[in-house]
């Protein structure tokens, strides 16, 4: 089908839902690169236009990826619910803008909503957002996940404290995980990108991560960020793993880049739930995703890299996932140049992904090569903050010297609790305070008690080069 | 006047003593301390210092002129090429036309001696610094070593605005059986003068990055040029004899890949 907006008697066409998807989204180099961009500021308009008077309901009659040959998409059709549907199927996108935007919209509306949703029809009303909407949205819907912390309710954001290592020494990580705890980071989950794929290390590192957990009795959740394939051969041997991560993105080609499918996803997250290691509740798969994924797989079909982002939101919908992030500005720059393009990926991630009922989290993140620094990331945290996000990521002084790129610092996570007072998950948040870290106010103690560096530490890490 | 400095000392809390003593085992920024909930200002402005050198490392322009010389010293033909990203605004956007040459190439091309064994390429990446900094060094031990070891050389190629992938029409246009790359790698905070080697037995454009084999973090502190050229060299030799490269070249034997 042919869309098409007059504008001043010049006539803009679209051929196509996917074309005039990609044309209508705000610029980002990542759809540049894929040639799909619109080529003028007036030409984004008009498609937006066009956008704005187009059914919700076209979105279930023309698809951007045929079915028949991508499990997404098939994915995506199974999970539509017709009866969720009703109370928006009469509207056009910018009429669903308006309509998210009033006080009809209800945390239980939006929640009631999530799976008459597509994935597509959420990139679409987003396009023609801006960043105060999408926060003001964000903000009312609430996702609440559980494993040994309760992460998304309100008033809170959790951490992820990232003690990555770039030779997965054990001592390091060790080191760098108590950094973070002694800041109060670390309790939507305490999760390490190994540096290699193999079993041992997969196994090594959770045995690590868990021996420091039981011992300062910590109520959170540990993950070793391998391959979903690392994690079933570390299950069968035993190893004690709370959370099954796997990166994914919205296409069939694009997964298989990543040596996935549905299949396998179900079969670890069977494996992970059969371990039976939760303790308020049995959310155990973590995904990761981020806008030019599925670009960078040449898995995009091309669809503009944001709808291509919330279709991956479909994958990790079909599971019981406790976390779920965007790498927003980690890709780098060839898909997201710039402080300002990653600012509004992130809010768009962290909408589409509330939307349609995930519990979303954001690593504030960028590399050297992109036009950004650290007063783009205060402002994004900030806004997220504002719109609710479910937790964020931070590593040692915003640097992560494995992966070489900066994420947010654990001083950052406390800035958001002192300033813009986000409290951290309940079980957390009294463990704190149990073992002397924070005060009756919930404020960090100006002295960390001793006990939390156990004099032991190198014991514990024994299997690292300095043990 | 150690009064006055008094209040401004106190206003920071000092990291746990544990960690500060722990500090020197680990390179992550641990055991900064705090101003309220933000770093102290010595910990903020040590990082505002390394992302602004990994910046201007991004921003560098590579010199040639050191190039030249050992090109000359070694008797070594010369061709300076650039690829069709023309600044680097355009490079960081497009890596796809950082790794097509500039249609003026060919005729630079057209001057060095086709069907050698190896040509060797210095491609400014995201990091000329870790080019102005490492390329010479490696390359006067890189050179008689291969040349001892009877590889013959079609030259010396300088690409600016280069991906790796720049290198493949590169041997291409010269029937040359292996490219040696030498790229800047992304600055790091840690390390912003990294400079990487990436070798392909007959890469034609295309080529994925499976078939190419990689020694990485060559700068002083990392891998020295030493050792690091005694690795290209055994690396040139196996792909020579083996006629592959990449993750079917076998390399069990060697204490050398990392």
């Amino acid at each position: 089908m042919v869309y098409a907006t007059t504008l001043d008697h010049q006539r803009f066409t679209f051929d196509g839902l996917k074309v005039l998807m990609a044309k209508a989204t705000p610029r980002r180099s990542g759809d540049e690169l894929a040639g799909i961009a619109a080529e003028s500021a007036v030409e984004r308009i008009a498609a937006q236009l066009a956008l704005a008077d187009l059914p919700l309901r076209a979105f279930l009659e023309e698809e951007l990826i045929p079915a028949e040959i991508d499990e997404v998409s098939a994915l995506i059709q199974a999970q539509h619910d017709p009866a969720a549907f009703a109370p928006v199927q009469s509207l056009t996108v910018g009429e669903f803008r308006n309509w998210l935007l009033s006080p009809e919209a209800t945390t239980e509306a939006l929640t009631a909503l999530r799976f008459g949703l597509t994935p597509e029809m959420v990139a679409a009303v987003s396009k023609l957002m801006r960043l105060q909407d999408l926060i003001a949205v964000a903000a009312k819907c609430r996702v609440i996940t559980r494993f040994r912390s309760t992460i998304g309710l309100a008033g809170r954001m959790a951490a992820r404290n990232q003690p990555n290592h770039p030779t997965d020494d054990g001592f390091g990580i060790a080191l760098s995980v108590v950094d973070g705890l002694l800041l109060g980071s670390g309790d939507a989950v305490i999760g390490v990108n190994p540096v290699t794929d193999t079993v041992d290390d997969y196994v090594r590192i959770c045995h690590l991560l868990d021996d420091l957990r039981t011992r300062l009795a910590i109520p959170t959740q540990t993950c070793c960020l391998g391959h979903v394939t690392t994690a079933l051969q570390a299950i069968e041997r035993g190893a004690p793993v709370d959370l099954v991560f796997q990166s994914i993105a919205g296409s069939e080609k694009a997964n298989t880049g990543f040596g996935i499918d549905l299949a396998l996803l179900r079969e670890a997250q069977d494996a992970a739930k059969s371990l039976n290691r939760g303790t308020v509740g049995r959310d155990c798969m973590y995904f990761e995703t981020g806008q030019g994924a599925a670009l960078s797989a040449e898995g995009h079909h091309g669809v503009d890299q944001q709808t291509m982002e919330a279709r991956a939101y479909a994958v990790a919908r079909a599971f019981d996932c406790l976390l779920i992030n965007t790498v927003v500005g980690f890709i780098g720059p060839e898909y997201l140049y710039d402080g300002k393009q990653i600012t509004r990926a992130g809010l768009e991630d962290h909408f589409c992904g509330k939307l349609l009922g995930l519990p979303m989290g954001v690593d504030v993140c960028y590399t050297n090569h992109a036009e950004a620094d650290q007063d783009d990331m205060d402002q994004l945290l900030t806004l997220l903050v504002a719109a609710g996000v479910n937790f964020v990521i931070s590593v040692p002084g915003a640097d992560d010297i494995m992966l070489n790129y900066q994420s947010l610092a654990h001083h950052d996570v406390l800035y958001a609790r002192e300033t813009l007072k986000v409290r951290p998950a309940p079980e957390f948040e009294a463990w704190l305070a149990e073992v002397g870290l924070t005060d009756a106010e919930g404020l960090l103690r100006r002295e960390a008690p001793a006990n939390l560096l156990p004099a032991d530490l190198l014991a514990l890490t024994s299997g690292g080069a300095h043990g | 006047m150690a009064e006055d400095r008094l209040p401004a000392k106190t206003a920071t809390i000092a990291p746990h003593p544990r960690l500060a003593e722990l500090r020197r085992f680990a390179d992550a920024r641990i055991g900064l301390g705090r101003a309220g909930a933000a770093m102290p200002t010595a910990a903020h402005l040590r990082f505002t210092l390394d992302h602004a050198r990994a910046r201007d490392a991004v921003y560098s322009a590579l010199d040639p002129e050191p190039l030249r010389q050992l090109a000359q010293e070694q008797g070594l033909p010369l061709a300076e090429v650039r690829s069709q990203a023309q600044d680097r605004a355009v490079y960081v956007r497009r890596p796809d036309l950082g790794r097509r040459l500039d249609p003026t190439g060919a005729d630079a091309l057209a001057l060095l001696p086709t069907g050698k064994d190896v040509v060797l390429v210095v491609a400014d990446g995201l990091s000329a610094t870790a080019v102005n900094q490492n390329a010479a060094a490696l390359l006067h031990r890189l050179i008689p070593t291969l040349r001892d070891q009877r590889r013959s050389l079609a030259g010396l190629v300088i690409a600016s605005q280069a991906r790796v992938a720049l290198g493949d029409p590169i041997a291409l246009a010269l029937g040359a059986r292996i490219v040696l790359l030498l790229i800047g790698e992304r600055p790091g905070l840690s390390a912003a003068d990294s400079l990487g080697a990436y070798l392909t037995f007959e890469a034609t454009p295309g080529t994925p990055d499976s078939r190419r084999n990689c020694v990485s973090n060559i700068r002083t502190g990392g891998l020295d040029p030493a050792t690091a050229a005694a690795r290209l060299a055994w690396l040139v030799n196996t792909m020579h004899e083996a006629r592959t490269s990449g993750v079917t070249l076998p390399t069990s034997t060697t204490p050398l890949l990392g």
